[in-house]
């Protein structure tokens, strides 16, 4: 723990200037990660942090030795080339060395695939069906929740509402904060993947086959997160976004209450959050 | 290696009667004009993909959709894209271009173990990529002609999704280009295992030929694997036809990935193996000392060839499948990196000590060994499962895929190119033009795909058409990459005419003491007939 701590720690002043600029959506000009929201993307974060500090030490180290190697023994300065072809050392060294460096990630690798893919004790489930070209989701623990389609806004409608284009919807998954949620995932035609970058979270959505993840919003990292079709899928993928908006439990409790009525637009949704929110 | 011919029968001593023009091209069956064939179609087949790549770049360089008609369009071309530069340039310039070219040569053999299959596998080319082409042109789906279910052909796009016959030229196509390949693995492994000059044991036999070997086992138990599932595509798309892929056949579209991927993978080191092969010996040639830990070398290859085989489903980590599955496999692709390392490793200690000159060739090479280093180390960070949730079907992957391919298998190419052309064609090239052609190819191509990376850590989804304008400014940058190396792709054509205009005659050794490989030995270009009395190698324990 106290290595992953300092690590993180390294990592973050490294990746200071990313901090700022991350948000539960792509940002222009980012190069880094979308902020984490769930404990599985947290970690995800650690592992492809401590990751990329070993392939770029690996890749500076290669480059610094290719650079000597092309300095000191050009014809010019080494007029006369050896005639070593053997040596065992060495030999076993890069063989043994790189083994142990991946034996070293292969711990935290293995730890992080188990606890993202070990579905534990959930505490609801939610639904996915992909459809070209949009999303439906639904709620079979709350049936007063009619299952709904999530399509994808228009230009000039995404530009009125002022929400991203390709991103927003006009119905967003909506799930409650800090709440371990159970997703189901299949397809009614092609393939297709639902995923959300801040999550950690990315399943095919496979006709014939119900795959199930799961994530868990931490607390206060409420508000409206978006994804993308990552699977090809037809002439749409690029156009079947998907957006999750994470609300307060009193706030979801409402909302199942009413039947999941503020879906119905974005207007009502956005209308929704803020008399919810006070 | 050292390795010395007996005897000097070069030059006039050898039978030089080239057949007619027609007869020569058409109905060859010699190894060289063969190769020299694989060669040209590769060129041509490179500018085809080529061109599909440039005008995606173009399309992406600003949101919206502006330089394709349909949003079917640009999936046709992404798809084509891909099938044309793996099956019709990279392989046909690696395995059929060099590999008929200097395989025989470098084992001493007089040609190739079965010239008339070496015909027929080059013929077979041509038609396939004229189904391919064909494709284009007729109706795919109810959005337009041509097929855009992506390179890897995944059902149910594949089949319901494409019903027209598009796919199914393409299915005649790939099914045509895999029994060529599957006849020239026949005839290398026989030519290798069975053809090498008196002396020339397999522990003698040079890195290239190893690497073509390796290369050839591969493809004779990956292709038949594609064959099958394109079959399977084929009689699935049938009306009334079987439902391999079908669920509601009680058939599983995740079956056809695994299929695919056994056949992928091993695929993606028949691309880079024989490039291997090729940079070894470069690296040797132009430090002035054999190669370093010459059998950790060859033998690096074979673990890559068979560790190859047992990692496939790592393309496959979002499908749903079972944990422990995956962590397998997360550990077998890990592995992969270790005999990857050997490679590097080796190369750089082949230079070390070593009297190094900056030659066109070298400089391929040398960029070579860097890239594939980038490229490989994001594949280790892809072989982690977990992470790869965040990275898959992202523009990382075609970040990383494109290091180890645009500049791995492509900066092998032209570095196996410079280092024989001279040999091959008879005539030396203008070391300005080529290095213009390196320099804006290198810069090129590393603009266009670094900036991919973030793309992909910011989560941009391949196969997009259209973009969100949180994207812009990385697809600007890589877009205008493409700019620059079409610029490099200028002076690689122009460094030809003017090759072939100034006909500068090359020497039977032009690069000097460091290249002792027996085409060395013969003039350049080598007669018509070759090694009509078989070179013998001579006792020698220095590699």
């Amino acid at each position: 723990m106290r290595l992953k701590r300092l690590i993180l720690a390294s990592s973050a002043a490294f990746f200071a200037l990313t901090a700022t600029a991350l948000a539960a959506k792509p940002t222009d000009g980012g190069y880094w990660l979308q902020e984490a929201a769930t404990p599985v993307m947290e970690d995800l974060h650690w592992l492809h942090n401590f990751v990329s500090w070993i392939i770029l030490a690996i890749t500076l180290f290669v480059m610094v030795l290719m650079a000597y190697i092309m300095f000191r023994f050009s014809a010019k300065r080494n007029p006369v080339p050896s005639k070593t072809t053997h040596h065992v050392g060495l030999e076993v060294a890069w063989t043994i060395i790189p083994v142990i460096i991946l034996l070293i990630m292969v711990v935290p690798s293995m730890r992080l695939l188990y606890f993202q893919d070990a579905l534990p004790e959930t505490e609801m489930t939610v639904k996915v069906v992909g459809n070209t070209w949009n999303w439906e989701y639904s709620y079979p623990e709350f049936e007063n929740v009619e299952s709904y389609i999530s399509n994808p806004l228009e230009k000039e409608d995404a530009e009125a509402a002022g929400v991203p284009y390709l991103l927003a919807t006009d119905a967003p998954l909506v799930v409650p904060v800090n709440t371990k949620v159970k997703v189901l995932v299949t397809s009614s035609n092609n393939l297709h993947s639902f995923a959300m970058p801040a999550f950690g979270v990315k399943m095919d959505a496979v006709p014939g086959r119900i795959n199930e993840t799961w994530f868990e919003v931490l607390p206060g990292k409420e508000g409206t997160y978006y994804g993308q079709c990552s699977e090809i899928c037809g002439i749409k993928h690029y156009k079947m976004p998907i957006e999750i908006l994470v609300v307060g439990k009193d706030e979801f409790r409402q909302w199942v209450a009413n039947d999941g009525a503020f879906t119905t637009s974005v207007a009502s949704v956005g209308g929704g959050v803020t008399a919810a929110q006070e | 290696m050292v390795a010395i011919p007996h005897g000097d029968d070069h030059g006039g001593a050898y039978g030089d009667d080239k057949p007619g023009f027609f007869a020569r091209w058409f109905y060859s069956t010699n190894h060289k004009d063969i190769g020299t064939l694989y060669l040209i179609f590769g060129i041509i087949s490179g500018l085809i993909g080529g061109y599909l790549s440039f005008m995606m770049r173009m399309e992406l360089a600003a949101p919206g959709i502006s330089v394709f008609n349909s949003e079917h369009d640009y999936l046709v071309f992404a798809s084509m894209h891909g099938l044309i530069m793996i099956f019709f340039m990279v392989m046909p310039a690696l395995i059929g271009g060099f590999g008929n070219w200097f395989v025989p040569i470098m084992i001493g053999a007089p040609d190739m173990a079965f010239p008339r299959m070496n015909n027929l596998s080059f013929w077979l080319l041509p038609t396939a990529l004229i189904c391919l082409l064909i494709s284009f042109f007729v109706p795919g789906s109810a959005s337009g002609n041509g097929f855009g279910g992506g390179w890897v052909m995944y059902p149910p796009l594949s089949t319901s999704g494409s019903p027209g016959p598009a796919f199914d030229f393409i299915i005649i196509g790939l099914l045509a280009a895999g029994f060529s390949s599957i006849f020239g693995a026949i005839n290398f492994i026989t030519t290798i295992l069975n053809m090498r000059a008196p002396g020339m044991t397999m522990h003698k036999m040079p890195l290239f030929a190893w690497s073509v070997l390796v290369t050839a086992f591969l493809l004779l138990l990956a292709l038949p694997v594609l064959a099958a599932s394109l079959f399977m595509l084929f009689t699935d798309r049938i009306d009334g036809g079987t439902g391999f892929f079908d669920p509601a056949m009680g058939g599983d579209p995740e079956m056809f990935q695994h299929l695919f991927w056994f056949f992928g993978h091993p695929e993606v080191y028949i691309m880079i193996l024989p490039a291997f092969g090729i940079v070894s010996h470069v690296v040797s040639t132009f430090s002035k000392k054999p190669v370093f830990g010459y059998l950790g070398m060859a033998y690096a290859m074979v673990a890559i060839g068979v560790v190859g085989f047992v990692v496939w489903a790592h393309h496959m980590y979002t499908v749903g499948m079972d944990v422990d599955l995956k962590a397998y496999f997360l550990a077998a692709t890990l592995v992969i990196a270790v005999p990857t390392g050997v490679k590097i490793f080796s190369w750089l200690a082949t230079m070390w000590g070593g009297s190094i000159s900056f030659s066109i060739p070298m400089q391929w090479a040398l960029a070579f060994i860097f890239l594939f280093v980038v490229g490989g180390v994001t594949g280790v960070m892809l072989a982690n499962a977990g992470v790869d949730v965040a990275l898959h079907d992202t523009y990382y992957v075609v970040a990383h895929f494109h290091y180890v391919l645009s500049m791995g298998a492509v900066f092998g190419i032209f570095c196996g190119f410079y280092y024989w052309f001279g040999k091959m064609s008879g005539y030396l090239y203008n070391k300005w033009l080529a290095a213009a052609h390196f320099w804006l190819f290198f810069i090129g191509v590393n603009v266009i795909f670094f900036p991919q990376h973030f793309l992909g850590l910011n989560s941009m989804p391949r196969r997009y058409i259209d973009y969100p304008a949180e994207f812009e400014l990385w697809n600007q940058v890589s877009s205008a990459g493409a700019l620059i190396t079409l610029a490099g792709v200028f002076f690689f054509f122009v460094m030809l005419i003017e090759a072939f205009v100034r006909k500068r005659p090359a020497g039977e050794n032009y690069w000097g003491e460091g290249a002792t490989t027996l085409e060395w030995t013969l003039p350049s270009p080598p007669p018509f007939h070759i090694f009509n009395t078989l070179p013998r190698i001579e006792e020698s324990d220095e590699h």
